[in-house]
């Protein structure tokens, strides 16, 4: 049914063309390792460029907020600030620390980086812009993004340094505890498709979103996912990690240049991420708005490609969380837990609950009006 | 007062007692504990604040001025004096265990005159490292450079304290352990983003919970007092500014205050009016300062930008009055230096709504949020006692239920013609104290508003000499800081210089408290404690 719509702006036709066009010239494990460069090639570029872009998002938009001006300097509206405060973090001296675990606190950076881009490498960002179609997508995704994790403790265990140390833990308590909410908030989803892979959630998300498909449990389900992936984060009502007035930097404290700018990077990737899968798995990823029948007006939709309805819907939620992030003062440590285990878990049961019986009893809105959804 | 005499000569029979225009008693060290321990026991007008403890060097003898003043009306003030003539190893007794706030003034006179305490539980040296040589504010002190050459090295903190008991009669000499062997210590400052200032608090954590605090302060001490005996009233000016800098408008009013009334300068009544109001544009500007910061330390940083916008049209105004914006060299010895500007009236009035609308923005951004009354509401509870015993004054004072606002027991400039009521709330939690300052930012409002718009015309400065000279004496101000209690203590013998200079500081109280009120409270907490009790570090290292 969707080919029937005209879609001048989508990569499929060129991507098609070059698969056929690469295999039709070279043995095929040749052209897999040509096709798998040029991916990791893109997503490494698509990587930075998202960070630079978030990075000066998120500081117009803040300033914004603060009634101040943000970066005015480097061009116009200071739109390549990120671009020389990039340039100025590759350059910069990494300080070498006495008395830390040097292997450890090396290593470090990169469990964050490497997590959050595997994440990253699991997200359909259009039409047929998706580098991995796991059938277990959703598994996939939850399992490495909880690796960075590992990352944050070796940088607070391995700095030698009591704040570090105090914020890694809070994080490994935080991140533990956070992880059950989002991955639970997932799973009433997943039990409303009944599919992990996120090329099938987004098909069956082209005339209902999840969002509404569920509704009680759905909406339920969204913010659960937004609070605890906010939390995941480590961003602020829940920056403790990091609480900067409190653990002056928390565990990335005695990291510097590069280093420090890998979790700088890893931070608003994971941001993005966060903002990515909720789109994919609530909002209908990166499918345009479509109504039964309406076919001109669907068709009118297709003209705006796949991957701007993506990154539309995904920026959205990302000015959710920085409109929070500027807004709340920050949680204590036990707040933050007794908000998840006390709250958020509990709820997170039942409503997983809830949403079977609404599967079950067929009262989900694809069930109730088949003809409208 | 007669009453009082009486219950001082049931106690001491000895006491000398004097009727100066403040009540003085002086006494044998052996017996002031017990004097002390009379007036603050007595029912009928407990004498139950330390507002000043004044270490003194009368030249062959040490001692040590004790200004007490009724928690229930703290116009009521009684001043006790006692001395040692012994300059090798002057004692004297403690008054720790019935005033909380001697303890850190003790330590300090200790570190500048060398006079140690008998019972105070730890007497280490406070402001000065313990291996100073000789006591600054002594008569005699030398201040040869060559004597406390400047260290490069790092040194350990060593927590170790001494101490002098007294243990059935006889004087024993003993030390004590701070922290436990096995405690995870941690420091917090002194470069800390929230410690306002340089501050050093070593904090003894288990997990996440502050189990306790040893203040360390001194890292910028610059011997203010000290510096003072060798200059003259209007050059001494210009340190109050640099005390607590963000009521530096205030506490230079006090010392301008102290000096007209000892040499009896009459203040023109313009004068009086712009000091009050500037003293009230210095209030508000303090507390929005405050009140941002603390939403600072909790986490929220548009609201400290909220904040820092507000204050900045106060600066502005400060700034075209007499071109300075944090500290504003206005008040003189007998009056301003500067008139108001033209459009000081209207740009005042264009404040004050604007200023009202923006505290019901405050309100509604911060002060119901469900984060920040879970990170204030019942945090860092301080009783009344406590506040007493500790002469926490100010907002914080008034959060635990004490009236102790000097603006009315105590009434100067015009604060006596208006109409403004006392904040008080009776918490003594973050919350209380957090709240006090937003009201008083609209009390202050209030002031400014009845006194705008009748400034009468006249002169805005006396005519002084050109070289003031005190009349022999003692001379006490107080007044009302943004913090607390500001006080002023000059001790003339005729000279254009003062014998002794001593200023009381609100914010040194206020870190006194704290060690008590973050007991067993998160670090996240101890943070935002810090931030509700708004001290300011310059105003402690005088």
């Amino acid at each position: 049914m969707l080919s029937n719509y005209s879609q001048p702006l989508e990569f499929t036709k060129l991507l098609g063309w070059l698969d056929t066009t690469l295999k039709a010239n070279m043995p095929e494990v040749w052209a897999n390792l040509i096709e798998f460069v040029i991916v990791a090639v893109a997503f490494l570029t698509a990587y930075a460029v998202i960070a630079l872009i978030l990075i000066y998002a998120e500081r117009k938009i803040t300033a914004f907020f603060q009634a101040r001006f943000g970066p005015n300097r480097v061009g116009k509206y200071g739109i390549f600030q990120s671009v020389a405060d990039m340039i100025k973090i590759l350059l910069k001296e990494i300080i070498h620390i006495n008395n830390v675990d040097k292997f450890l606190f090396y290593a470090a950076p990169f469990f964050m980086i490497v997590a959050s881009m595997l994440t990253f490498g699991a997200i359909p960002f259009g039409k047929m812009l998706h580098a991995v179609d796991f059938n277990i997508g959703v598994l996939y995704v939850t399992a490495v993004s909880s690796l960075g994790i590992i990352g944050v403790l070796l940088a607070g265990w391995s700095s030698n340094n009591k704040y570090s140390m105090i914020g890694a833990m809070r994080s490994g308590a935080q991140f533990v505890s956070y992880e059950l909410s989002a991955g639970f908030a997932l799973m009433t989803i997943v039990v409303l498709t009944g599919t992990m892979s996120f090329s099938e959630m987004i098909a069956k998300q082209e005339f209902c979103w999840n969002i509404f498909n569920g509704h009680i449990s759905s909406i339920v389900a969204f913010v659960i996912y937004l609070i605890s992936g906010h939390a995941e984060t480590n961003r602020g009502p829940f920056d403790l990690p990091e609480a900067e007035s409190e653990l002056t930097a928390g565990y990335h404290t005695e990291y510097s240049g590069l280093q420090f700018g890998f979790f700088y990077l890893a931070e608003y990737l994971n941001m993005f991420i966060i903002a990515s899968i909720a789109t994919t798995v609530f909002l209908g990823g990166w499918m345009p708005i479509q109504i039964h029948g309406l076919d001109i007006f669907n068709q009118f939709m297709w003209y705006i490609p796949s991957y701007v309805w993506f990154f539309g819907k995904t920026a959205v939620l990302i000015f959710l969380s920085l409109w929070v992030r500027w807004s709340f003062p920050r949680l204590r440590i036990d707040q933050l837990l007794n908000l998840e285990w006390k709250y958020l878990l509990p709820i997170n049961l039942v409503n997983i609950l809830v949403m079977v019986i609404l599967v079950l009893s067929g009262l989900t809105l694809t069930d109730l009006f088949p003809s409208l959804f | 007062m007669e009453n009082i005499k009486k219950v001082i000569l049931n106690t001491v029979p000895e006491a000398v007692i004097e009727d100066k225009k403040i009540l003085t008693v002086t006494v044998e060290p052996n017996k002031l504990h017990q004097l002390a321990k009379a007036l603050r026991d007595n029912t009928a007008l407990p004498f139950d604040m330390l507002v000043k403890l004044i270490g003194m060097d009368w030249g062959e003898k040490l001692g040590v001025i004790y200004l007490l003043a009724s928690s229930t009306d703290l116009s009521k003030e009684i001043v006790l004096k006692t001395g040692t003539a012994d300059r090798e190893n002057p004692l004297l007794y403690t008054v720790t265990d019935l005033f909380e706030t001697a303890h850190f003034n003790e330590r300090e006179v200790y570190a500048l005159l060398g006079i140690r305490f008998i019972n105070n539980p730890d007497m280490r040296k406070f402001f000065l490292n313990s291996d100073w040589v000789g006591y600054p504010l002594r008569k005699d002190y030398d201040a040869n450079p060559e004597l406390n050459k400047l260290s490069l090295e790092s040194k350990d903190i060593i927590d170790i304290a001494p101490r002098i008991m007294e243990v059935d009669g006889k004087l024993v000499e003993e030390t004590v352990n701070i922290f436990a062997e096995d405690d995870y210590i941690i420091n917090i400052g002194p470069q800390h983003p929230s410690t306002h200032g340089v501050m050093h608090f070593r904090t003894s954590l288990d997990g996440e919970i502050v189990r306790k605090i040893d203040v360390h302060s001194g890292y910028i001490h610059r011997g203010i007092e000290k510096l003072s005996e060798n200059l003259t009233y209007p050059q001494i000016l210009h340190f109050t500014d640099r005390l607590d800098y963000l009521s530096a408008n205030i506490n230079r009013h006090a010392l301008c205050m102290c000096v007209e009334k000892a040499a009896e300068i009459e203040v023109p009544e313009r004068a009086q009016y712009i000091r009050t109001i500037m003293d009230e544009l210095n209030r508000i500007d303090s507390h929005l300062l405050a009140w941002a910061c603390q939403t600072n330390d909790l986490g929220a940083t548009t609201a400290f930008i909220y904040g820092m916008r507000e204050r900045e049209i106060i600066l502005h105004i400060f700034e075209k009055t007499c071109g300075g914006r944090l500290i504003i060299n206005q008040n003189v010895i007998g009056g301003v230096m500067f008139d108001i500007y033209a459009d000081f009236q209207k740009d005042v009035k264009s404040f004050i709504p604007y200023m009202r609308e923006k505290l019901v923005e405050y309100d509604r951004f911060f002060s119901h949020n469900v984060i920040a009354l879970g990170r204030m509401v019942g945090i860092g509870v301080m009783s009344k006692e406590d506040a007493i015993s500790y002469a926490v004054t100010g907002p914080a004072g008034r959060g635990s239920g004490w009236s102790c606002d000097i603006r009315k027991h105590q009434p100067y400039s015009m604060y006596s013609k208006v109409d403004f009521k006392e904040v008080i709330r009776t918490e003594g939690d973050s919350y209380a104290r957090y709240m006090n300052r937003l009201d008083e930012i609209e009390e202050s409002l209030h002031i400014i508003e009845q006194l705008i718009d009748n400034i009468p015309e006249g002169e805005v400065l006396a005519k002084t000499k050109a070289i003031i000279k005190l009349p022999e004496g003692e001379y006490f101000q107080r007044i009302e800081a943004c913090r607390g209690e500001f006080g002023v203590y000059i001790e003339s013998r005729g000279d254009k210089t003062p014998y002794r200079m001593k200023f009381r500081s609100p914010s040194m109280a206020l870190v006194s408290a704290m060690p008590l009120i973050c007991k067993n409270e998160k670090i996240s907490d101890f943070i935002g404690i810090g931030g509700s009790m708004d001290y300011v570090i310059p105003d402690i290292d005088r």
